[in-house]
């Protein structure tokens, strides 16, 4: 056993109600460890979550209480919480609000004032400028700000798979509107084929993954399906904190109960008799949507032998990366895992794990109902199905738009009621700028390759001609810089680096060589950063500079 | 009968090239086992013979044909048929850049590894200008027995890997914050003395740029009177407990000023506790 010298603050009578609540009733022994806590480590998030939102930050007594409830040495209870933007360890008002000061809501005149916290992009880009709020208290309150966005664009549109049940206005919140609009047919359709089909239904419909990879979904799941370690995880990936990003949060708002759904079917698939969705802080009424619809399910008996758990981050864009995610849901700090192993060997508490994006799972619906092959002739070859693309900047009718695979970028910038651009962010701060010379290019996997451009989590922010793109790239470059773990010298000193050399381009101070030092970072960061968000923190910058001639002498 | 096969299971070998040079190697060793193997030394930094890889320095990186990126060295497993540059352009390229990144960020003037790698690789550390950001802060001097002077440290994870899980189970030091301002830490930043530490100084010896240094010695670099070159060094046996570890006294001018253990030691792996590794200083006093 540890040598611990256990904090000794004490938690006030709040914190200790808050932390309980987690975890359950300590034993009163104080200093001693209650033997089946000693498993819950995993709680260690939660429980600080839980605290911070009763009286607003996280207190030395509350962060000792935590930790000697789950016999978590200090040191590293403090690594922790000090690794999540969210969590305050110094004391603050219960009442905060976090300002975006993100790509899309800078083209909308974000400010922070006085007393105001600056955020990356809150999710919400569609209703730009964004902001959340928190206010902590016995009955602690999250808002995001504007509390609406815009209604779905293409409502009215027969073509819609995906978003079929959002544009006919089903009640999110009733199991029974649900499944008077056909929910849980697929998973009854997934139980009579049995495993084996619905790994063949979803191989053959060659899903390719949404959350950025596109790595096929058929091959990861029957990948963990055939592990002999046991349990095999599910966890479902719903951090989306991609500046730009919001598919997936209105996924989870408006249509929750699809996403149990499929997950059900992802683990009768794999073999999992365990499932996480780990949805971003920032997103409370998708969190609130998100439990009710899994209760309901598995009040009616639509979860038979599986267990969902929703557990919710603290300010990390790299906990979307699929190892620190499950470092962060194991109780460490979010720092991601050399690979291999692969997840779907050695994933979640060290078990073979399916790890999906929340618009993956959604797809694999429609997979089970209509057949693999069905769902394949949507799209292209190399490119199935329907992509969700989210529209935000300087367009007439930003917000989420799903089309065929194959329709080309001119398409859906009409369809958006988008000024004739002078660039457009594909993909997000991990992705690339393209320039007007790049409209005609059919949105899909391979044709975006070809061109040296990504889709990525399906962001498209558009720039007219008087938008500020140096602006925009000082702002990707402070992205990186703020969120990268710190585990890796590319990255950690990397993107530290070039947002110094950017502030100096941008204020005309450029030294000898600047360009090629940026250059330089951007191939070392690619080659030799631990995880994706080193290895791609230069995309942007790189993409802008040779696609737009951004810093052209 | 599982136990029995695993007993009874003979190694497998698996063959890979470095460098167009083919080595065979256990099953389980790093690319890094192989290049040494061929006397084909890496330069590492975060790496420690004694502790699991941490992969974080990215000094050792290899070009692996067939890998979009290039891989550590001191993690990756060897595989069949891998081919492996240690070379090459995109090689030096990555070694270069990261050595100016943490020569440019941290005080490597006591990290002899690090000058020489820099060295090596032709490193210009001074090309991000004067005013490129820097982990630069005062010096802890907390306690008696060591100092730990963080505006040295490179982040490789050594001291915490020592003090945790791999070796120490004291858990006394962890990583905290994030991003560049990640760091060493005890809880809530408190001084050692309030922290759990036990000062068996085994992170002193893990620590590969003299972050963390005996006091004793950093007197003597204050006072300008540390000289390595003058240094001996006695093997002995700890005489306070039962144990028996082995001891390497650094002698300068007829003091004691360091005290490691050897790491090729099956039990204690270079660690001590405070009584082999300080436990002089009260040696000292006696004779006084
Ligand atoms: C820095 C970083 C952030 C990521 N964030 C997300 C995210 O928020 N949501 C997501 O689904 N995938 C994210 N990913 C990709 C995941 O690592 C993983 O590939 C994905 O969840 C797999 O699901 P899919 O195959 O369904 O796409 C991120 C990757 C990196 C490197
Ligand atoms: S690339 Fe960046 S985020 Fe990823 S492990 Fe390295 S430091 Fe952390
Ligand atoms: S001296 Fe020992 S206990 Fe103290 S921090 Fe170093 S390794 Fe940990
Ligand atoms: S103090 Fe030394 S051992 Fe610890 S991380 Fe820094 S350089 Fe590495
Ligand atoms: S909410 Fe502000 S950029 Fe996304
Ligand atoms: S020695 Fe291999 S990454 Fe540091």
């Amino acid at each position: 056993m540890p040598d611990l010298r256990l904090l000794e603050a004490e938690p006030s009578a709040a914190e200790r109600i808050a932390i309980d609540a987690v975890l359950g009733p300590g034993n009163g022994a104080n200093g001693r460890v209650a033997r089946d806590d000693r498993t819950k480590r995993h709680l260690l998030l939660p429980a600080l979550r839980a605290a911070q939102l009763r009286v607003g930050w996280v207190s030395e007594g509350a962060l000792g209480y935590a930790s000697r409830r789950l016999a978590v040495p200090p040191a590293e209870a403090y690594g922790v919480a000090s690794f999540y933007a969210l969590l305050a360890l110094d004391e603050r008002p219960a009442d905060i609000t976090h300002y975006c000061t993100d790509l899309s809501c800078m083209l909308k005149g974000a400010t922070v004032p006085p007393g105001g916290h600056a955020s990356p992009c809150l999710g919400l880009c569609e209703r730009a400028p964004a902001s959340y709020r928190t206010i902590a208290g016995e009955q602690p309150v999250e808002e995001q700000i504007p509390a609406a966005g815009p209604p779905l664009p293409q409502a009215g549109d027969s073509g819609l798979r995906l978003l079929r049940r959002i544009a006919a206005g089903v009640d999110p919140e009733s199991i029974d509107a649900y499944i008077q609009a056909g929910g849980f047919e697929s998973l009854r359709r997934a139980q009579e084929l049995g495993p084996d089909a619905v790994l063949e239904q979803v191989v053959e419909s060659r899903l390719l993954g949404r959350g950025g990879a596109a790595f096929p979904t058929g091959v990861k799941w029957e990948a963990v399906a055939k592990q002999a370690a046991q349990p095999h995880y599910l966890v479902c990936n719903a951090d989306e904190s991609e500046p730009g990003t919001f598919k997936d949060r209105v996924l989870m708002e408006q249509d929750p109960f699809a996403l149990v759904e499929s997950m059900a079917i992802a683990a009768l698939a794999t073999g999992s008799s365990k499932g996480f969705v780990y949805v971003r802080a920032e997103y409370p009424l998708a969190h609130r949507r998100v439990q009710n619809a899994i209760d309901l399910a598995a009040s009616r008996g639509f979860l038979q032998g599986f267990e969902i758990e929703l557990r919710i981050g603290a300010g990390a864009y790299v906990c979307g990366e699929e190892t620190a995610l499950f470092q962060s849901i194991e109780g460490y700090r979010g720092e991601p895992r050399n690979k291999p192993p692969f997840p779907v060997e050695v994933g979640l508490f060290g078990k073979p794990t399916a790890v999906n994006n929340v618009e993956t799972l959604f797809n694999v619906l429609d997979v089970v109902s209509d057949g693999g092959e069905a769902f394949a002739g949507i799209g292209t070859e190399s490119s199935t199905g329907t992509r969700l693309f989210c529209v935000s900047g300087c367009v007439g009718r930003p917000g989420l738009y799903e089309l065929p695979f194959g329709a080309t970028l001119r398409s859906l910038l009409d369809l958006a009621g988008s000024a004739p651009p002078k660039a457009v962010l594909l993909g997000g701060a991990a992705g690339a700028f393209v320039g007007p010379d790049l409209l005609d290019l059919p949105l899909t996997y391979e044709d975006t390759r070809a061109a040296g451009v990504t889709l990525g989590s399906g962001v498209v922010i558009v720039y007219d001609k008087d938008a500020d793109l140096v602006g925009a790239l000082l702002r990707i470059a402070e992205f990186f810089r703020d969120e990268s773990c710190g585990q890796c010298v590319p990255c950690r000193v990397g993107t530290v680096r070039q947002e110094e050399a950017l502030k100096r381009l941008a204020a005309g101070r450029a030294q000898a060589g600047e360009l090629q030092t940026l250059a330089e970072l951007a191939q070392v960061m690619r080659d030799a950063s631990i995880c994706g968000l080193g290895q791609t923190a230069a995309n942007a910058v790189a993409s802008a500079i040779a696609n737009l001639g951004v810093f052209a002498a | 009968m599982t136990q029995a096969t695993l007993l009874a299971a003979p190694k497998r070998m698996v063959e890979l090239t470095v460098d167009g040079q083919t080595v065979r190697v256990l099953d389980g060793s790093t690319i890094l086992d192989a290049c040494r193997q061929l006397g084909n030394e890496q330069p590492t930094l975060c790496y420690g013979d004694t502790l699991t890889p941490v992969n974080v320095c990215r000094v050792c990186v290899v070009e692996l044909e067939g890998s979009r990126t290039l891989v550590p060295s001191c993690s990756r497993k060897a595989e069949e048929g891998m081919v492996v540059h240690t070379d090459s352009e995109r090689v030096r390229l990555s070694r270069r850049l990261v050595l100016e990144l943490l020569g440019s960020s941290v005080d490597l003037s006591t990290a002899p590894a690090a000058l020489e790698y820099i060295e090596q690789y032709d490193a210009d550390p001074s090309r991000f200008g004067p005013d490129a950001a820097t982990v630069a802060q005062p010096v802890k001097i907390d306690n008696d027995l060591y100092v730990r002077d963080y505006s040295k440290c490179i982040l490789c994870y050594k001291c915490v890997s020592a003090c945790g899980e791999d070796h120490q189970n004291t858990f006394a030091i962890a990583v905290a914050g994030r991003g560049f301002d990640a760091h060493i830490s005890t809880e809530l930043d408190v001084e050692l003395p309030e922290s759990a530490c036990v000062y068996c100084g085994n992170c002193i010896a893990v620590c590969p740029t003299g972050a963390l240094m005996s006091k004793a010695e950093y007197d003597k670099r204050v006072a300008g009177t540390w000289d390595p070159a003058g240094e001996t060094v006695v093997s002995t046996v700890c005489p306070y407990c039962g144990v028996g570890c082995n001891l390497e006294l650094h002698v300068q001018e007829n003091e004691i000023v360091t005290v490691t253990s050897p790491h090729d030691h099956d039990v204690t792996e270079g660690n001590l506790c405070i009584k082999g590794r300080f436990g002089y200083r009260f040696v000292q006093n006696r004779s006084a």
